[in-house]
């Protein structure tokens, strides 16, 4: 684990992996609930760092975390949400082949992935899922589209993602959802957030 | 009857009615704090300072929502008596046509119409009423956010805005001092890491000492610079990572962009440091084409 300043309030602290960075994310969120972290402290994973924003005084927290043990997660702690996802995306032939695959082995394969929410950016409620394999991983569009309807659930790197509204975006689109990614008079507004357990279903339409 | 002295006078709630929307005026508070995890920005008054003063000259709390104006100012119709403060960047405030202070609490009547004037020099003003505009929040807050479209739309013409009822009296203030917007240039401090390690030692040297501009591209997400490429050290990208106010991101084209109230919550371009939060409104104010130095500092 590293910690490094950035600026006079805030703490990256960079780890190897998004699973170390989950575990830590998990950890520190239990931190500040027990009153060892500052309450109003953000606390903001990424794929393989955890940003702590709002610190009085960051040097004393870096000297603290660097010799803190960060215990490992249990799997079932966290929450779990299924979509019902239908695989008819514009993109699902493209993905098929670099797969190397047929189109309905994509909608299987991908179904049966255990995904979870390493974090959220690009838009409010955009989760980044990670959980497929490295072989599995595909580039961006070449060209993003202009406009990706919302509940598009889409493939970019090592990440499956899905866009709560639309919005322009670059990732291939395998599929599309109705679940309602981001509504800002739920608590939490995003439905999506991050640690949570992900599992696509398949569904012939969207209900 | 003229706008004047406020001495007290309670505004009353009521609708202000945008006769002049100007270039961009937006709903802007303190921001939505504690949602960046989920992927919404900080939002919230580019030039915080400002938009305080503007709350405390008309007896608010200073998380009272404001008006944001961009260079141009903007007008509004009180449909109800109202007390207003114009602070940020200097400009000529007028009631009904007539010359009002700036910086100070005047009173609009009924019916009168409030110009806010083009920003000289500067980029952003602040309107004040007592009572606050009360449109409704989202997640806390009533500002708006350009980056991810959360909050009420930039004014336009015709829209109405909600006015509270004020919290109290209105101060009594004689001169309240402020600081300027830069002029002549723009000094950025700028507390290097923590992915400085990603660039040469010349580029380094070359943030030190080049001389950047302001670029007309910048905007509430971020302040865009023109001037010498920082070269990175070395190929590779770096994973998505969090960011906060002030980071300066280095993009692919090697130009400084120094990250707004409306950045995104992560990036995936080194920051090579981080301007302090107590000289980001100075940063808000800066014009296009301003000069731009940064000062480094490290840890």
């Amino acid at each position: 684990m590293r910690v490094l300043p950035m600026g006079r309030r805030a703490l990256l602290v960079e780890v190897d992996d998004t699973g170390q960075a989950h575990a830590l994310h998990a950890e520190l969120v239990r931190m500040r609930e027990a009153g060892e972290l500052p309450e109003s402290v953000e606390i903001v994973p990424a794929a393989v760092t955890v940003l702590l924003d709002g610190l009085r005084d960051p040097r004393a927290l870096a000297d603290r975390l660097r010799h803190h043990e960060v215990p490992e997660v249990a799997r079932e702690d966290a929450a779990s949400v299924v979509l019902p996802v239908r695989y008819d995306g514009p993109d699902l032939a493209e993905v098929a082949s670099l797969w190397g695959v047929d189109v309905a082995e994509v909608a299987e394969i991908h179904a049966r992935t255990e995904f979870r929410v390493a974090f959220c950016g690009f838009a409010p409620g955009f989760a980044y899922l990670t959980g497929l394999p490295e072989s599995l991983h595909v580039p961006r569009r070449a060209t993003p589209r202009t406009a990706v309807p919302a509940g598009s659930v889409g493939l970019a790197g090592p990440y499956t993602g899905v866009y709560p509204r639309t919005s322009p975006g670059g990732w291939r689109l395998v599929g599309r959802t109705d679940a309602v990614l981001w509504d800002v008079s739920r608590e939490p507004a995003a439905l999506l957030t991050p640690g949570t357990r992900v599992r696509f279903e398949a569904v012939e339409a969207v209900p | 009857m003229t706008g004047g002295e406020a001495g007290g006078v309670p505004g009353t709630g009521g609708v202000l009615e945008v006769v002049r929307a100007g270039a961009l005026t937006t709903v802007q508070d303190l921001g939505r704090v504690g949602h960046a995890h989920l992927g919404v920005p900080r939002s919230g008054a580019l030039d915080a300072p400002a938009h305080r003063l503007a709350n405390r000259l008309v007896g608010n709390p200073e998380d009272a929502a404001t008006l944001e104006t961009t260079l141009t100012g903007c007008a509004v119709r009180a449909e109800r008596p109202v007390v207003v403060a114009v602070t940020g960047a200097p400009c000529a405030v007028r009631i009904d046509g007539r010359p009002a202070p700036w910086g100070a609490a005047v009173r609009v009547p009924a019916g009168a119409v409030l110009d806010v004037g083009a920003a000289r020099p500067g980029v952003r003003g602040y309107l004040a009423v007592a009572g606050g505009i009360a449109v409704e929040p989202v997640l806390g807050s009533r500002s708006t956010d350009l980056l991810s479209g959360l909050g009420p739309a930039p004014l336009a013409e015709g829209t109405r805005l909600p006015v509270g009822e004020p919290a109290g009296p209105v101060p009594r203030t004689d001169a309240a001092p402020a600081p300027g917007p830069p002029v002549g240039e723009l000094v950025l401090p700028l507390v290097l890491g923590p992915r400085d390690d990603w660039f040469t030692p010349a580029a380094l040297r070359t943030l030190a000492r080049a001389t950047y501009r302001v670029s007309s591209a910048s905007n509430r997400i971020g302040l865009r610079t023109e001037g010498p490429a920082l070269e990175r050290a070395g190929a590779g990208e770096l994973p998505s990572e969090g960011m906060v106010s002030g980071a300066v991101q280095v993009p692919p084209d090697g130009r400084p962009v120094v990250f707004l109230a409306d950045h995104p919550t992560t990036g995936g371009y080194p920051v090579v440091g981080v301007v302090p939060e107590e000289a980001l409104a100075a940063a808000a104010q800066a014009v296009p084409g301003l000069p731009v130095r940064f000062v480094l500092l490290r840890h």
